[in-house]
């Protein structure tokens, strides 16, 4: 990564050296290097592309067809929507994602887009609230200890048992819907950072100490970085967490949302769309996971 | 000449899970300015924990601890440590993390390009120049140690502390880095005070040689003097007849009187 702009600073100094200049002061030039290295010969493009797409494309293929096949199979027998019929109606689905026909009979677009905004109201209140108290929870044993006994036992409840809390407090569907979102994915955000507070290199610590950093520098420059891949973990499993919810949670407030039109069509008796809002639901999961997998391995180091 | 570091009746009870256990008893010690002082002994004789205490990163429970007659009290950027295992913060390049260091001691007193060029000269001074702008965990163990040694000199310090600094490196890179630091002590004049468990080490480096008893309740068994003149040279000094006498003195010490029966 950082090869680049070296080579691209000896290459300037070159033409500066050539130059006869001298470096000014305060700033020391790199050494040209003698001789430029040999690298191997690599294979052919065409040759590593097509082992690529053997090796990493084809067997995930396979298992989509398989899938699809097994689908099929079990339609025939339940009378369930096969893929075939999924599909067209899939097709009439996302013709129009966006129209808006009544309260109750939005576009897919529509019922996607609110279930988003409430997934993240909830999820953004809880990394508010989660990653910092993880830190702290994580920096002083006195608040470990003190709240290690509330989280291990509100963190097993099932998260649709706050809904009616949630319902109580701020009477009504919306707020109760983020309320419980919020409530189930805030754990694996503080537990996650904590154990990333406490798992920071004594070593680092030392070398705050005999620097004497300040607080924030150490926070900046030690904690965060330290801590910064176990806090992505705990986000990525809040995201998985709060996604699942939100369709269970809507299911039963209501309003605009992909739970909601679960519900709707299940009452409809539209099986395909039972059907495609599934795919919709692991879609959209699988894409966040794949985002939050991303920025992760952005922030990853090696000791 | 006076004693710039003194440890008088210097006491370190660890409190553990089986009582109280006495690490270190009655260490009487004094490092003159500009000395070059090494801490030998098997492991476990609480060589490193002396050390600690000296950096001011673990507190005595008991004894005086002087450092320019003042008492240590905490790890300060006078006291430099080189650590063992390196501890180059992961997320900064070599550059940054020596600059770290020349921020946190200049940053008031001095202008940012100075500050920079200060950083540069320490990179110079341990021949890194070229990997200042790379990640520690792309270059090689006894580069980032030397990167430690930078970071440690970059801040000026009046005591250099270095706790088994190459104890993690193969054989080759450790003499070749033992050569780096018996030039770059001589050039910046740092005190210096080194633990070890390399006999050729201790002598090729040190004025003084602090030999450890076993522990527990480890203490000074025994201090040598290293009369050999400086520069030093490694092919030079192996057939030396000083030099062959003081390294059969410290083996003496640590395989006849203080044998370590098998850990």
């Amino acid at each position: 990564m950082s090869v680049v702009p070296m080579q691209k600073a000896w290459r300037r100094v070159v033409t500066r050296e050539q130059a006869g200049q001298e470096p000014p002061e305060g700033e020391v030039w790199a050494r040209q290097p003698t001789a430029e290295p040999e690298m191997p010969r690599a294979p052919s493009r065409l040759a590593t592309f097509l082992s690529t797409v053997l090796r990493v494309g084809v067997p995930p293929l396979l298992g989509l067809v398989l899938f699809g096949l097994a689908w099929a199979l079990v339609a025939e027998h339940t009378g369930l929507p096969g893929p075939v019929k999924t599909w067209e109606s899939a097709l009439q689905v996302f013709a129009h994602p966006f129209y808006v026909n009544g309260p109750n009979d939005q576009g897919i677009g529509w019922n996607v887009l609110r279930s988003l905004s409430r997934v993240a109201i909830g999820f953004g209140l809880a990394a508010l609230v989660g990653i910092p108290s993880g830190f702290l929870i994580g920096r002083f044993s006195f608040l470990s200890r003190m709240s290690s006994p509330i989280i291990s036992l509100l963190r097993p409840v099932s998260p649709l048992a706050w809904l009616p809390i949630g319902l109580y407090v701020f009477k009504e569907a919306q707020p109760a819907a983020i309320w419980v979102i919020f409530i189930s994915s805030i754990w694996p955000m503080i537990i996650n950072t904590a154990v990333g507070v406490t798992r920071v290199p004594q070593d680092y610590l030392n070398v705050a100490r005999v620097l004497r950093l300040s607080e924030w520098k150490v926070f900046t420059r030690i904690l965060f970085p330290a801590v910064l891949p176990y806090m992505l973990t705990g986000v990525r499993l809040s995201i998985g967490v709060a996604w699942l919810v939100i369709v269970a949670a809507e299911m039963l407030t209501g309003g605009v949302g992909l739970g909601f039109w679960v519900w709707d069509e299940w009452n409809n008796l539209n099986v395909e769309h039972i059907i495609i809002a599934i795919f919709v639901v692991g879609i959209i999961g699988l894409l966040l996971e794949q985002a939050l997998v991303l920025l992760a391995k952005r922030f990853e180091y090696q000791g | 000449m006076e004693r710039y570091v003194s440890l008088e009746n210097v006491h370190k009870v660890f409190d553990g899970r089986q009582g109280r256990f006495l690490a270190l008893r009655d260490i009487n010690l004094g490092v003159c300015e500009g000395e070059f002082v090494s801490i030998i002994g098997h492991s476990g004789c609480g060589k490193s924990t002396l050390l600690n205490l000296i950096s001011g990163l673990s507190e005595a429970s008991g004894g005086v601890l002087l450092c320019n007659n003042r008492e240590i009290a905490g790890p300060g950027p006078e006291r430099a440590v080189v650590f063992q295992n390196h501890s180059l913060l992961p997320c900064m390049t070599c550059f940054d993390n020596v600059h770290l260091a020349v921020e946190r001691v200049f940053g008031r007193k001095e202008a940012k390009p100075t500050q920079r060029r200060r950083t540069l000269a320490a990179l110079e001074l341990v021949g890194l120049t070229h990997a200042a702008d790379k990640y520690p965990h792309e270059i090689s163990g006894g580069m980032k140690q030397r990167v430690g040694i930078a970071r440690a000199l970059s801040m000026q310090p009046k005591v250099l502390l270095l706790d088994e600094p190459l104890g993690a490196l193969d054989a080759l890179t450790r003499a070749h880095l033992q050569d780096e630091i018996l030039r770059i002590v001589a050039a910046s004049g740092c005190t210096t005070i080194m633990v070890t468990h390399d006999v050729d080490e201790a002598v090729l480096l040190s004025d003084r040689i602090v030999m450890m008893t076993n522990g527990p309740a480890a203490t000074i068994g025994q201090i040598l003097n290293v009369d050999l003149p400086r520069p030093r040279e490694r092919l030079k000094l192996a057939d030396d007849p000083a030099y062959n006498r003081c390294r059969a003195e410290v083996l003496k010490f640590l395989y006849e009187r203080q044998h370590k029966t098998a850990a």
